[in-house]
């Protein structure tokens, strides 16, 4: 991962600072609410139900170990002993004071994080796909390039007051696992013709309530560029967004209103002027933060380990995991392992000080101190030895992260829902719960495959339900939580969003409809290799319709 | 009383003037600050009388309109209605970085302390402030940063300095 260099920290420690004064001054009744409003989200602090709501940035979703043990203390000292990582590869603690909050900024920053940007009308957390830098397909590795939007988008002076969030995501393999076509901007890293590295950029995707799959505008961007053709692009939003009604102000709105032609044109004509200029990255400062980010030493090793091979089949419990969890890697030996925080009754991605403490303990014996955080809420070390796995699985185990679901239906993707957020319709919590209860079953479960199913609490879509193979959305009727399901929708480089099947559920029924739509699946499915979301595509909405709505007139 | 401050000091005695009414009951020789909308319609009899000129920019206003006039204006005054619009912060810099204007760029409306480091790196000199912010504590927020990552329009890139350095 990237290391700080001083002048980085005298930069966070500037802003702690400056945001502490901020603090006392709104305690001292100098500042508005209305004005404060703007300063504490973008140092991260929402208000919600109970309490503030705390928002630490993990850039990229990179972590190291002396930085998860700080997440540790902070859930201790300043929280209830738990924090929540979210589908934007952050963390998010439900219980701080905003007293507390300028001591917990600096004590993120004393291990190099902070909580810049996380939330507000502003350049948000740039999200990249989790096993960059080491998965085999990828085709350039992205990550110098998101440390280099990370420091381009920290604090700039011109975009820190845009019609409406903004969020950047990264991705260098043709698999994407970062979601590009549902971000403001996606950009996907690649090589040209000439094998001159750079970016295809995508504008004007999203999920919430307007969910729109986005536009390519640009086939490759030369990398030297990035920075001054995402000023054009911001300059564009920021100038021309909608501010009149923040559920229009979204750059998508925007793309679509000019129409995609018009708005290409724009930002080309405002890249003209400042192509070339003094953002424009020299090749020097590209090498420059690539050496700046640590290099694990990997030890040479065989391809195959005998080890795993004896206890791949010796032990049908871990061969479950191993086919779930466990990715390839670029170097021989080695694999990248997704540790699961989808415990059955626990919220998805909800952490406790201890398992973050232990967690850390794994990354310092087995993945050269560092982590990752992915959006679909889950950890991965991405540098173990095959050799090890079988050991890592058994300390993950113990402490009961070895759940073998990545991909399954329990891999539950879900926002934190009403039981904690203000804005949410229904519970989600207690939803993915009953569903998880009722398909405990994990030979079942690795019949049924490949599921993603993600759920909502409300149309602002936290949980990507657009994006899920089966989305669960909740709706507001008289006062009442029901809950809308959609099938079909998909991430990825074939990203499609969902189709409503039809009216929507009591949250009691929710788990006996998902059943019947396996049901369908199961049936009509030409093959075990054919995942549900393609049984979808291929069959069309009416037969899974006419499973569940006949449970209803039964 | 709203305080206006420079990114040196406190300005003391503002010597312009906001045009209220039409453009021909100007007082003759003052320093007069008048809406975009006015100077665009009274421009050549605005330029006959003594004194200087300044344009008030709202957010929607499209600062390439001023393009060929940036020579003639001594103060750009962009508004900034409300707190959290963001689009004066653009507008500043087009100014200063596409159009070429030189003259004074003043931030005015309700702004607190907290936006001044930003509207300075954009290309303001000028500050003024909301009713009851404290002049001498807002200047120190000018200096809330001593380092910046981005180009702007008050210096250039991080990066430039940090190869600089390895050089």
């Amino acid at each position: 991962m990237y290391r700080y260099d001083s002048i980085d920290r005298h930069i966070v420690s500037q802003r702690v600072d400056q945001f502490r004064r901020q603090t006392d001054r709104f305690l001292a009744g100098e500042l508005t609410e209305d004005e404060f409003r703007p300063l504490r989200l973008q140092n991260g602090l929402y208000t919600q139900r109970h309490a503030p709501m705390l928002r630490v940035a993990i850039p990229y979703g990179m972590l190291n170990s002396t930085q998860l043990r700080r997440l540790a203390r902070i859930a201790r000292v300043y929280d209830r002993g738990y924090g929540h990582f979210s589908t934007r590869q952050n963390i998010q603690y439900n219980w701080p004071s905003l007293e507390s909050a300028p001591d917990i900024l600096a004590e993120l920053a004393e291990v190099d994080m902070h909580a810049i940007q996380t939330s507000g009308n502003c350049i948000r957390n740039t999200t990249v796909d989790h096993f960059a830098g080491v998965a085999p397909d990828e085709v350039l590795n992205p990550l110098v390039y998101a440390e280099l939007i990370r420091q381009w988008s920290t604090l700039h002076p011109e975009f820190a007051f845009l019609p409406r969030k903004f969020k950047i995501a990264l991705s260098g393999s043709p698999e994407d696992r970062a979601a590009v076509m549902v971000h403001d901007i996606g950009l996907k890293a690649l090589f040209n013709y000439d094998g001159e590295p750079g970016f295809a950029v995508i504008v004007g995707g999203g999920l919430g309530r307007t969910p729109i799959i986005g536009h390519q505008i640009r086939d490759f961007l030369p990398a030297e560029h990035l920075l001054t053709y995402l000023d054009a692009i911001l300059r564009v939003y920021n100038r021309y967004g909608r501010r009149d009604n923040k559920y229009k102000a979204r750059i998508k709105i925007l793309v679509k209103a000019l129409g995609l032609d018009a708005f290409r044109r724009e930002v080309e004509q405002e890249w003209s002027f400042l192509e070339g200029g003094p953002g424009t990255l020299p090749a020097r400062e590209i090498a420059r933060v690539e050496s700046r980010f640590t290099q694990p030493a990997y030890r040479p090793l065989p391809q195959v380990s005998t080890g795993l091979e004896h206890h791949l089949s010796a032990d049908a419990a871990f061969a479950r995991w191993v086919s779930r969890n466990v990715h390839p890697h670029k170097v021989a030996g080695y694999a990248a392992v997704t540790v699961a925080l989808k415990k059955t009754g626990v919220p998805p991605g909800d952490v406790t000080a201890d398992e973050m403490d232990a967690i850390a303990e794994l990354a310092d014996h087995y993945s050269f101190g560092e982590l990752r955080v992915t959006h679909e809420q889950n950890l991965v070390l991405a540098d173990v030895e095959t050799e090890s796995l079988y050991a890592l699985w058994q300390a993950l185990d113990a402490l009961g992260l070895a759940v073998a679901n990545r991909g399954l239906i329990t891999n539950i993707i879900a926002c934190p829902g009403g039981d904690f957020c203000s804005l949410a319709n229904a519970v989600s919590i207690p939803v993915a719960k009953a569903i998880q209860e009722r398909f405990d079953d994990l030979d079942y479960l690795h019949d049924v495959g490949d599921l993603d199913l993600n759920i909502s609490g409300c149309m602002n879509s936290c949980g990507h339900h657009h994006v899920g193979h089966i989305g669960i959305l909740g709706v507001d009727k008289n006062g009442q939580e029901w809950y809308q399901i959609s099938i079909g929708g998909n991430q990825g480089p074939t990203a499609a969003l969902g189709k409503v099947i039809g009216p929507s559920f009591a949250r009691a029924d929710v788990p006996d409809v998902i059943e019947r739509l396996i049901e369908v699946y199961l049936k009509a499915r030409d093959s075990e290799a054919e995942r549900f979301v393609e049984t979808v595509q291929r069959i069309g909405l009416d037969p899974f319709r006419g499973n569940v709505y006949a449970l209803a007139d039964q | 009383m709203r305080s206006l401050i420079s990114k040196t000091g406190v300005v003391n005695g503002d010597p312009w003037l906001r045009l209220e009414g039409a453009a021909d009951a100007a007082a003759a020789g003052a320093d007069l600050l008048v809406p975009l909308a006015v100077w665009l319609e009274a421009r050549e009899r605005l330029l006959d009388r003594r004194g200087r000129l300044g344009v008030v920019i709202e957010p929607g206003d499209e600062p390439a309109v001023l393009a060929s006039d940036v020579s003639w204006l001594s103060l750009i005054a962009v508004h900034f209605p409300s707190f959290t619009d963001g689009r004066g912060f653009s507008t500043a810099r087009l100014l200063r970085e596409r159009h070429g204007y030189r003259g004074e760029l003043r931030a005015t409306g309700p702004l607190t302390r907290d936006t001044l480091f930003y509207l300075a790196r954009c290309g303001f000199d000028t500050f003024e402030l909301r009713e009851g912010e404290n002049a001498l504590e807002s200047l120190a927020e000018l200096l809330a940063f001593d380092e910046v990552y981005q180009a702007a329009n008050d210096r250039g890139p991080l990066f430039e300095r940090r190869l600089q350095a390895l050089a």
